[in-house]
């Protein structure tokens, strides 16, 4: 084959997302069975420190697009950028992370190039007519295998913290090529007047690797204190179920299930939360499970790995401080 | 302001999905109660909200079998004034790209000013319908939104993002799509439901909208749909709060090592 492909690199703040180099990672993996080589596709004005990460993870090739017109994330003028890369690397696969951004420009990207689309992929092979991805459907009840047919490229999004993220390799650098694009005059039509995040110092969920959740079983707002004390000393963040969003105890940004974020954090500790379908929608992938619940019956303990029936708020306090006597 | 609703019907959210044994590529429909797809509900929501401060009218569109009329009448009962269904009876197989094409060219016949779907089905989970749609009407368009104020000839949205929001502004015709925190959806009134029991649902087949068989030839397949792994059987430990809490922070550290 040898044929390229192509990841878009997703930047945050200057630096480049974990869950990008998870993609890396798995490009790098299906290219070592087929003999493609790996391409990362570069959007804004990134720092160089970004090239050498990716150079080190495996990259062969810088495809960028900078210019201000690219300073804020644009999904049409994004994908007209990665449009514009095709036409350079002639990719047999484009891979994403399946974050918020990947999941809206995988979308127009698609489109643009109709080509087929799979998002929150956990598993991507790849022979010479195409793509079989795996990805849960139904809200986690179901794992789908689907076949996407190529040419042109499939466009394949990750679930985050599903595939690892590859070694770096010192020594290895990627060339880098210059792509130009003018966004067109639909791009033109949106304007991102103001990009905020939020000033916490606790990662966001869909970003953790460790969350700490609570539901209505924590009873009120200030409560959640207790959990946020024991998401910090894990270096997680706190998650909670829509119960405890629609009290109004916790930002809807927190909110993980079927109407909330999808995350597979290494540890997931739901504390106070039944279990429901539409919450389990959310977190059953993580890849351990923690539930601790005053009710033995309670459905959570069905997926948890590990469990403790007992009250919360005399289970969780004891646990940090048994925590902190280990740091 | 004219504007365009695209909808869903999908299992209830409760719903004991499983494969069908005869065609593993889909469910098992028999016993399935089935429900508007929830992100849709806030689009019909906030169409009905923009038509009550600013007048206009509002079409609601789905692609499905027959028993998708339901979800439209639903709508209907909602507050939006017409309803569309493009018959897919004999198209089990549409993929996302198939049925945002059909839903363009029947879009296309209508005057609009803005369209609004749900950020995501939550039976395919695959979140992409809306964004095709704007891609094939040459639109911009402003996915996962959570506030929209609608000025002249424009809207000011709030956008989700991974840790952050962004305020974005779209210059209409364009379409939006919708994430929870938009509204609450409003449970149709008596006089909605007498009306949208009479309600005509136009039906339109591919062929009416001038797209040919081979053009919705599915590029993404399903082939095989099965339950996730189960899970082992996990530990659960019982007795005094000190004993189980400290047990359980041994387990992790030593056993499951995630802390
Ligand atoms: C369309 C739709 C979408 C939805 N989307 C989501 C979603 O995205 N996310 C989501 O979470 N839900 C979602 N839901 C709601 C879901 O069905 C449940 O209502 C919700 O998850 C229940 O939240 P909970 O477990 O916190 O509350 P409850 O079900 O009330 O459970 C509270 C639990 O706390 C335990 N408890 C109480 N006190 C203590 C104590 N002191 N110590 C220990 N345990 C205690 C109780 O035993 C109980 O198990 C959705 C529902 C619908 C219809």
């Amino acid at each position: 084959m040898g044929q390229e492909i192509l990841v878009w690199a997703e930047v945050k703040d200057g630096t480049l997302r974990r869950a990008s180099l998870e993609a890396v990672g798995a490009a790098c993996q299906v290219a070592s069975r087929t003999g493609d080589s790996v391409a990362a596709a570069l959007i804004g004005n990134v720092d160089p420190q970004v090239l050498t990460r990716l150079g080190q993870a495996g990259v062969r090739r810088v495809y960028r697009v900078q210019g201000p017109e690219f300073a804020h994330f644009e999904a049409c003028r994004y994908a007209e950028a990665l449009q514009a890369v095709t036409q350079h690397s002639a990719p047999s696969l484009i891979l994403m992370a399946a974050t918020a951004l990947g999941r809206d420009l995988s979308a127009r990207l698609a489109a643009k190039l109709r080509a087929p689309l799979a998002t929150d992929s956990i598993a991507v092979e790849m022979d010479a007519t195409g793509v079989t991805v795996t990805r849960p459907v139904y809200a986690g009840k179901l794992r789908a295998t689907v076949r996407l047919t190529a040419p042109p490229a499939p466009v394949v999004t990750l679930r985050p913290n599903v595939f690892s993220v590859p070694q770096p390799q010192d020594g290895r650098t990627a060339e880098v090529v210059e792509v130009s694009c003018e966004p067109s005059p639909v791009a033109h039509k949106v304007t991102v007047q103001e990009t905020t995040y939020s000033t916490g110092e606790m990662p966001d969920v869909s970003e953790a690797e460790i969350v700490v959740s609570g539901g209505r079983g924590m009873k009120g707002p200030e409560n959640f204190a207790i959990l946020e004390e024991l998401a910090k000393l894990l270096g997680g963040a706190v998650g909670a179920s829509r119960s405890a969003v629609d009290a109004g105890w916790v930002d809807h940004q927190h909110q993980v299930g079927q109407t909330g974020k999808t995350i597979s954090p290494n540890l997931y500790i739901a504390c106070g939360i039944s279990g429901a379908t539409q919450h389990l929608a959310g977190m059953s992938s993580s890849k351990c499970i923690v539930a601790i619940n005053k009710d033995p019956e309670a459905n959570i303990f069905k997926v948890a790995d590990y469990g403790v029936v007992g009250d919360l708020f005399e289970v969780v306090p004891i646990m940090t401080a048994e925590i902190k006597k280990l740091k | 302001m004219n504007i365009v609703v695209v909808v869903k019907q999908v299992p209830d959210t409760e719903a004991a999905v499983r494969p069908d044994a005869s065609a593993p590529w889909r469910i098992n429909e028999s016993g399935i109660k089935f429900i508007v797809n929830p992100y849709d509900e806030f689009a019909v929501e906030e169409a009905i909200r923009i038509k009550e401060a600013k007048g206009g009218h509002i079409l609601v569109v789905t692609v499905g079998p027959p028993r998708a009329d339901e979800a439209l009448r639903t709508c209907v009962a909602m507050g939006a004034d017409d309803a569309m269904r493009i018959d897919d009876t004999q198209h089990r197989e549409l993929d996302a790209l198939s049925c945002a094409q059909l839903l363009s060219k029947a879009i296309a016949q209508t005057p609009f000013d803005l369209i609004l779907c749900g950020k995501q089905a939550i039976d395919d989970d695959l979140g992409a319908v809306g964004t095709f749609i704007a891609e094939f009407l040459g639109l911009p368009h402003v996915a996962v939104v959570t506030k929209l104020e609608v000025a002249d000839g424009k809207a000011i949205c709030r956008k989700e993002i991974d840790g952050g929001t962004q305020k974005v502004e779209v210059q209409f015709p364009a379409v939006i799509t919708a994430q929870k925190g938009l509204n609450e959806p409003r449970y149709p009134a008596l006089r909605g439901l007498m009306l949208a029991k009479k309600k005509e649902i136009k039906v339109l087949t591919p062929a009416m909208l001038g797209v040919a068989e081979e053009e919705l030839k599915p590029l993404s397949r399903v082939q095989n749909l099965e339950a996730p792994p189960a899970r082992g059987k996990g530990k659960i430990l019982q007795g005094e709060p000190e004993s189980t809490a400290v047990e359980l922070v041994r387990l992790l550290r030593e056993e499951a090592k995630v802390i």
